[in-house]
């Protein structure tokens, strides 16, 4: 093991401008990786704020009789992803504009507000496809004349969600497979430039687990220190919006240490891959 | 007393260049000392690359050291080379590793601790004459000395047999019979030597055991000197 790390060194100090490009494109593909997997992230809180609000009102007919309200409260009551619901009146509604808006209170008078059902859901039943069903059960109601709910932003924010997330995976697969490409490469001339020295290991009695430890050490070492790197940048990113535009949310512990571990397993790949294809290739010659 | 090292009629075809080996039986004995001689092209090499089991005979069976060619496995040809020691006419040395590193190389591969790799590594260098080169790079040494590390390279791990390919061929007659004694005395304290070389004279000399291949064939398994000399004159 104490060799393989000499091995890796020395590799290093061989090819700096390659193994530094391999580094690098490690780290920006776990940086585009991270980027949206932060926006994605971030979308997520502020869709997890927003849906705490999310509430379904439901407007009724100007000719709505008790009996009707409460034939329609009942229902509601039966659906299970209710959290509270609660009746307001004419009377009430008017009341409550007066309050909010205080400039128009001599406008208002009488009963041109219509009476409302307002009801909060459950949490984890407030994305946009329960959110619709549970507004055309309302829909059904005579006496309902007109539901709504924040439809709109609500679809919205959770499209941008996925879109983040798609985003992400996809540039950042692109950009792992060029980090594994150029990984692959810098082991591959790494080996070609010591070939000699991998026939005479051969020669000697070098297992194959023997001969490709250090590459692959070295491959993983490389994939860590990018994967630190994209951590190291996607923080400052962080920082920067946090400062300047909006508190941000970054990464949990586990998760930044998952990105670091995501870089050795793309070192790894890479190497592995590349090493099995060029020693081969070095043997058949020798 | 068994063979460390029979072939039974081998034989070996290259796709391209044809019939390298045809029909070749001998059997090795434990700390035997025997040549393998013939023109360049007669199929020395391929029989030593066949012994250290770098290539597989497309007929007939490889025995080496309780290994078979007709079942080893890739697996296993590491522990093989470990019982062989081989040695080339380049020396096939590290030109970045000096004298003592380029021999320890062969000890650190095989997982040896650093501890016993240093003694062990000055015993060799002495025992092939080149102690106080310990710290020469190879391009500081003359041929007959880099042929010495490699020599005391292949004797790392304690070989039952050394296998060398024409390791006179680059080397000044001073030089040559150097190499030539080292090896007896390598052979004398029991590691059986096998040298293919087309140096007719050390053979002479010697008085040992040849293998005499011509176009893939052996023509000759024996000490009959007379016919040999007779034979590399006639087919120059």
């Amino acid at each position: 093991m104490r060799l393989a790390f000499r091995e890796v060194a020395l590799a290093f100090r061989r090819a700096p401008l390659l193994s530094i490009l391999g580094v690098t494109t490690i780290a920006f593909s776990l940086f585009a990786f991270g980027l949206f997997g932060l926006v994605a992230i971030n979308i997520k809180a502020a869709l997890l704020a927003v849906e705490d609000r999310v509430e379904i009102r439901a407007f009724l007919i100007d000719s709505a009789r008790d009996a009707q309200v409460e034939d329609l409260m009942q229902g509601i009551n039966k659906i299970p992803q209710v959290a509270d619901v609660g009746y307001v009146s004419p009377d009430s509604a008017l009341q409550r504009a007066r309050a909010e808006l205080e400039e128009f209170r001599d406008v208002m008078t009488g009963a041109i507000l219509p009476g409302s059902v307002e009801l909060r859901l459950k949490a984890g039943a407030r994305d946009p496809e329960t959110v619709q069903a549970i507004s055309r059960r309302l829909q059904t109601y005579p006496v309902v004349e007109e539901v709504r709910y924040g439809r709109e932003w609500v679809e919205k924010l959770y499209r941008i969600r996925n879109i983040a997330g798609l985003a992400g995976i996809a540039l950042g697969s692109v950009f792992a497979l060029v980090a594994i490409i150029i990984i692959g490469s810098t082991i591959r001339m790494a080996i070609l430039a010591r070939a000699k020295e991998i026939e005479i290991m051969r020669l000697v009695g070098a297992t194959n687990m023997f001969v490709r430890l250090p590459y692959l050490l070295d491959g993983t070492l490389k994939g860590l220190l990018g994967g630190g790197i994209a951590v190291a940048l996607t923080w400052a990113t962080v920082q920067l919006v946090s400062r300047r535009l909006m508190t941000a949310e970054f990464f949990t512990t586990e998760q930044a240490w998952l990105g670091i571990a995501a870089g050795g397993v793309l070192g790894l790949v890479g190497s592995w891959i590349s090493v099995g294809r060029q020693l081969r290739r070095v043997w058949r010659d020798a | 007393m068994s063979g460390i090292l029979r072939l039974s009629s081998v034989g070996k075809t290259y796709p391209r260049s044809g019939v390298a080996l045809r029909d070749i039986s001998f059997e090795m004995q434990k700390g035997e000392f025997v040549f393998l001689v013939g023109h360049s092209g007669a199929g020395k090499s391929t029989l030593l690359k066949l012994l250290s089991m770098a290539e597989r005979p497309t007929s007939g069976e490889v025995r080496v050291s309780g290994f078979s060619s007709l079942s080893i496995k890739t697996r296993d040809i590491p522990t093989l080379r470990r019982r062989l020691g081989i040695v080339f006419q380049d020396f096939r040395l590290l030109p970045d590793r000096t004298a003592e590193q380029n021999v320890a190389f062969a000890l650190e591969v095989t997982g040896a601790q650093q501890a016993q790799i240093r003694p062990k590594v000055a015993r060799l260098l002495t025992q092939v004459g080149l102690a106080s080169k310990a710290t020469a790079f190879p391009h500081e040494l003359s041929g007959g000395e880099q042929q010495r590390v490699a020599i005391a390279r292949a004797l790392a791990n304690d070989p039952f047999v050394l296998l060398a390919d024409e390791p006179t061929g680059n080397l000044d007659d001073r030089a040559k019979h150097a190499i030539f004694l080292l090896l007896r005395e390598i052979n004398a304290q029991g590691t059986a030597v096998l040298v293919a070389t087309h140096d007719v004279a050390m053979i002479q000399r010697s008085q040992l055991r040849f293998l005499e291949l011509d176009q893939g064939t052996l023509v000759h398994d024996g000490t009959d000197v007379a016919r040999l000399v007779a034979d590399m004159r006639g087919r120059r």
